[in-house]
């Protein structure tokens, strides 16, 4: 358990060092980039000094009590015990605040409920580990993976300023326009929250959540899974790329094309080469959490795929794991997540790589008839 | 017979020797002993446990464990510190203290108090033996979540069931003596008003337990019979509802955070007023406020889900009912400074903790409040901002107060004084490592960072680093508690029957250590 201990001292001196440079001492919410999360700040730090005002009132007589009705200073005690009249205001005093301070979290909260008349749809889907978005209605639909190199976690190099807060792929999205994030899940409970947008919302397999938002600037803002959903819970990051609307339709044409092509590799005769160059990558963004990178897994959860059964024998019952899952354990069904393509490269891929040498190669096409026979 | 009744006599005068003393114990104050005993031995394990946490969270990047381990000590953790430390210390407290300050002889139901404290060893042991099993412990959080702790828990999630249902029936069959020692074994002339403030929130902590401990083995019950038995109640597959799971969770977990709470509010309500020398002002209004705190706690689960999608109206409900709960909590903390304000203070460690739960605990509130306005809680939900909430009030809150009762009563119970220098050392050594720890969280989770994660951005790195140095601080300190507390019972200063001049009750009225048997006779209250 104890593995690099001396790189963690020597980590904790170069931190303290660098205490000042990369690291923030930044004590407060941000204002955020919507009027939504402009009104929750607002009600924020009306709540925060209406608390500051009471305990400052509250720990005053405390304090006064404590430096003047000391007994060593000779304070003799009073005999008082109760009185109605003071009671009754510090019941209805509080009370009267609690309204006041009720009536502006009831129209924040009531305009955050009101999820109509949305420009664009996305359906945001949580997976161990990852998000999925689809536009709806427009045919374009991707994971977005951390992007932060397992070496920067595991501290073999420099951490980079959006350490664990990078994906590969940004939830790509219009400024000014009315957005509506349909939420949910395909296996745990995840949380999907974007601070400078105010908006956080519990993606729960069998539920469909509604939120929304209208961000003002373009600009990059990013947000993590906030439910706890298992071992890579803290690296299942969210990055939302806001653009002008103008910006927005031509990146959207553009996967649209993407989208297109990428049917088309289907049809297309692999090499080995090309299905393993293919494979790894895959593999490294989706399977390196539990299996590792050099497929030995950490057994007994995640079993090792190096010289596995499976893996060597049965293609019909590896491609049906990776495809559907394994019910009861963490191996999620990537049938939804990943293309044929990128599910065919990356059984390829673990069928020839670390000495499994089968030689075999799974063509896209048998993923697709596997589906389509099920 | 002869022979039974020469044997029941030399009983009769004092404990029976060697350990079966303690195996068969039906004696209120050796019971109390022992929950107390085991729940500080509770807290020092749950505190390892959290200073593998915060060495984890020390810099950013992965430095000791595996995420997955470290998911299991922040389930562990919680689940040992709640279920383990807190709440058998109150037991024990009320163990030793409800049948002394009520001029009762014992707990109403003696053998069934063995009974219930004999099975935490039995449920802990459980728990505790999952960290060694294949698969590791359970790695969900305190809260469980399904579907996250049925379909994808861990195999030793079975083995946790078992353990909350034996810790469920000790709490339940412990709340069930409580209640009937108090409503029915009051010395003469002791009416409900006239009853020590410790005694009234443990009384309605009781029902609180009553009501909610069964609805906790229900929702354990559901996801035993989901991962073995085929069932879906949890399963959206199956046609279930994961977020029922959270609904019947938390219609326990609200008013267990006020069973965490409630005695240390008893407990302090004594102290204060004893250390003024002055009584507690608005007695009446502190005993309707315990209630109405208890009652509102029925009705403000839902303010721990306001991300899961509950309609606009609910949300309303919940967050005005929670608001609302602010009101019977100011009107004790107004009473507390005002007990305090124009007495005779003193600051003995008694005192110093009392005084740090009552400003310590208001901030805790403070934070509670923020939480409770809905769009404002989007923003602090799962944050750090929340970590520090609960900790503020758990650990400032009940932990103070234990710590305030155990040097209250220490005298009473060991027959010797502590030694104050030590004692004192361990209040601000306490106080500045607590609050070292558990302040910069709320930054933190202000500026952005999830709870439950063993790797952060660069950002959230200063603080962290102070959380983890206050937290190392605060964890260490503890062993100082012990070493007072043994040398307490070995030795120091004999102590009156009545060491706090200030102090009023009826525990005062006998020698201490407090003999084997007390109020074999009921005394008599005017």
């Amino acid at each position: 358990m104890l593995r690099h201990a001396r790189s963690w001292l020597i980590g904790l001196f170069l931190a303290s060092l660098a205490g000042h440079t990369s690291a923030s001492w930044t004590i407060n919410m941000s204002p955020g980039a919507t009027e939504v999360s402009r009104s929750v700040f607002n009600l924020h730090m009306t709540i925060f000094w209406i608390s500051v005002i009471i305990g400052a009132m509250v720990f005053g007589v405390m304090f006064w009590s404590m430096i003047m009705h000391r007994r060593a200073k000779g304070a003799v005690a009073a005999k008082f015990h109760e009185n109605l009249t003071v009671e009754i205001l510090w019941t209805v005093i509080p009370l009267l605040i609690l309204i006041g301070m009720a009536i502006p979290a009831t129209k924040t909260l009531i305009e955050i409920y009101d999820t109509e008349d949305a420009d664009l749809d996305i359906l945001v889907t949580g997976y161990q580990w990852r998000w999925q978005y689809n536009y709806m209605g427009e045919g374009v639909s991707f994971m977005s993976n951390m992007a932060t190199p397992r070496e920067q976690i595991t501290n073999q190099q420099a951490k980079g300023e959006h350490y664990l807060l990078e994906v590969d792929e940004p939830l790509v999205v219009p400024t000014g326009q009315k957005i509506r994030f349909l939420i949910t899940s395909a296996d745990v409970i995840h949380s999907w929250w974007v601070p400078a947008l105010a908006v956080k919302k519990d993606a729960i397999p069998g539920f469909i959540n509604e939120s929304w938002t209208r961000i003002d600037e373009p600009g990059i803002y990013r947000g993590q899974c906030t439910e706890l959903c298992g071992r890579d819970h803290a690296f299942m990051p969210i990055v939302v790329e806001a653009r002008t609307p103008e910006d927005f339709a031509t990146w959207l044409a553009e996967r649209k094309a993407t989208a297109a092509a990428e049917a088309e590799l289907t049809s297309k005769e692999w090499t080995l080469e090309e299905l393993m160059e293919r494979g790894q990558r895959v593999y490294t963004s989706t399977c390196v959490a539990c299996h590792q990178a050099n497929g030995e897994g950490m057994p007994p959860v995640f079993p090792s795929l190096k010289g596995s059964e499976l893996v060597l024998n049965d293609i019909a019952a590896h491609i049906d794991v990776v495809v559907n899952g394994v019910p009861g354990t963490a191996m999620a069904a990537y049938g939804p997540q990943l293309s044929e393509t990128d599910i065919a490269a990356v059984i390829t891929y673990e069928r020839n790589a670390w000495g499994n040498d089968t030689g075999d190669i799974v063509a896209p096409i048998d993923i697709l008839n596997f589906k389509n026979g099920q | 017979m002869s022979a039974v009744i020469d044997h029941h006599t030399d009983h009769a005068h004092g404990p029976a020797k060697g350990l079966m003393r303690w195996v068969l114990t039906t004696n209120h104050k050796d019971i109390g002993s022992m929950y107390l005993w085991f729940s500080f031995a509770m807290f020092l394990l749950g505190g390892t446990l959290a200073m593998v946490i915060r060495a984890e969270l020390f810099q950013p990047g992965l430095q000791l464990v595996d995420p997955n381990f470290f998911n299991q000590m922040t389930t562990m953790h919680g689940l040992i510190m709640v279920f383990g430390a807190v709440m058998p210390a109150f037991v024990g407290l009320a163990n030793w203290m409800v049948p002394l300050m009520i001029g009762a002889p014992d707990m109403a139901l003696p053998r069934m108090n063995n009974f219930s404290f004999w099975l935490l060893p039995a449920a802990f042991g459980l728990l505790v033996s999952t960290l060694f099993m294949e698969g590791g412990a359970p790695n969900f959080g305190w809260t469980f979540y399904a579907p996250l702790s049925t379909t994808y828990g861990p195999q030793s999630t079975t083995f946790f069931i078992f353990a909350i249902h034996l810790a469920g029936i000790s709490s339940i069959m412990g709340a069930i003596n409580i209640i009937a020692t108090i409503l029915n074994m009051r010395a003469p002339g002791m009416t409900l008003m006239k009853m020590p403030m410790f005694a009234w929130t443990w009384l309605i902590t009781a029902f609180l337990l009553i009501a909610v401990m069964p609805v906790l083995a229900g929702v354990v019950t559901m996801m035993l019979m989901d991962i073995h038995f085929g069932t879906s109640f949890f399963s959206a597959a199956g046609g279930g509802d994961p977020v029922l799971f959270q609904h019947v969770f938390w219609f326990f977990g609200h008013p267990e955070v006020y069973i965490m709470i409630l005695p240390a509010f008893g407990a302090v309500s004594m102290i204060i007023p004893a250390f003024s020398r002055k009584p507690l002002f608005g007695y009446t209004s502190m005993v309707y406020a315990t209630g109405a705190i208890a009652f509102l706690s029925f009705a403000v689960w839902a303010h721990h889900m306001f991300t899961v999608g509950i309609p606009l109206t609910g949300q309303l409900f919940f967050m005005y009912a929670t608001m609302l709960i602010a009101v019977p909590t100011g009107v004790k903390v107004f009473n507390w400074a005002t007990t305090m304000f124009r007495g005779s203070l003193s600051f003995e460690a008694p005192m110093l903790f009392a005084v740090a739960f009552v400003i310590l605990f208001t901030i805790g509130g403070f934070s509670g409040l923020m939480l409770a306005i809905a769009p404002a809680d989007y923003q602090y939900h799962d944050t750090y901002f929340v970590v520090a909430h609960f900790h503020y009030v758990l650990v400032p809150g009940a932990i103070f107060g234990i710590f305030a009762s155990a040097y209250y009563w220490l005298p009473k119970w060991t027959g010797h004084m502590y030694d104050e220098v030590l004692a004192k050392t361990h209040f601000w050594m306490s106080f500045i490592g607590m609050n070292l720890a558990f302040f910069p969280m709320h930054f933190v989770g202000l500026a952005g960072m999830p709870r439950r994660i063993p790797d952060y951005n660069m950002m959230f790195a200063n603080f962290n680093m102070v959380s983890s140095i206050g937290a190392f601080m605060f964890g260490a300190t503890q062993l100082l508690f012990l070493y007072i507390v043994i040398k307490t019972i070995r030795g120091g200063k004999p102590a009156p029957a009545k060491p706090w001049d200030g102090a009023e009750g009826l525990e005062w009225t006998v020698p201490s250590p407090a003999p084997y048997h007390t109020f074999s006779t009921p005394p008599e209250v005017k």
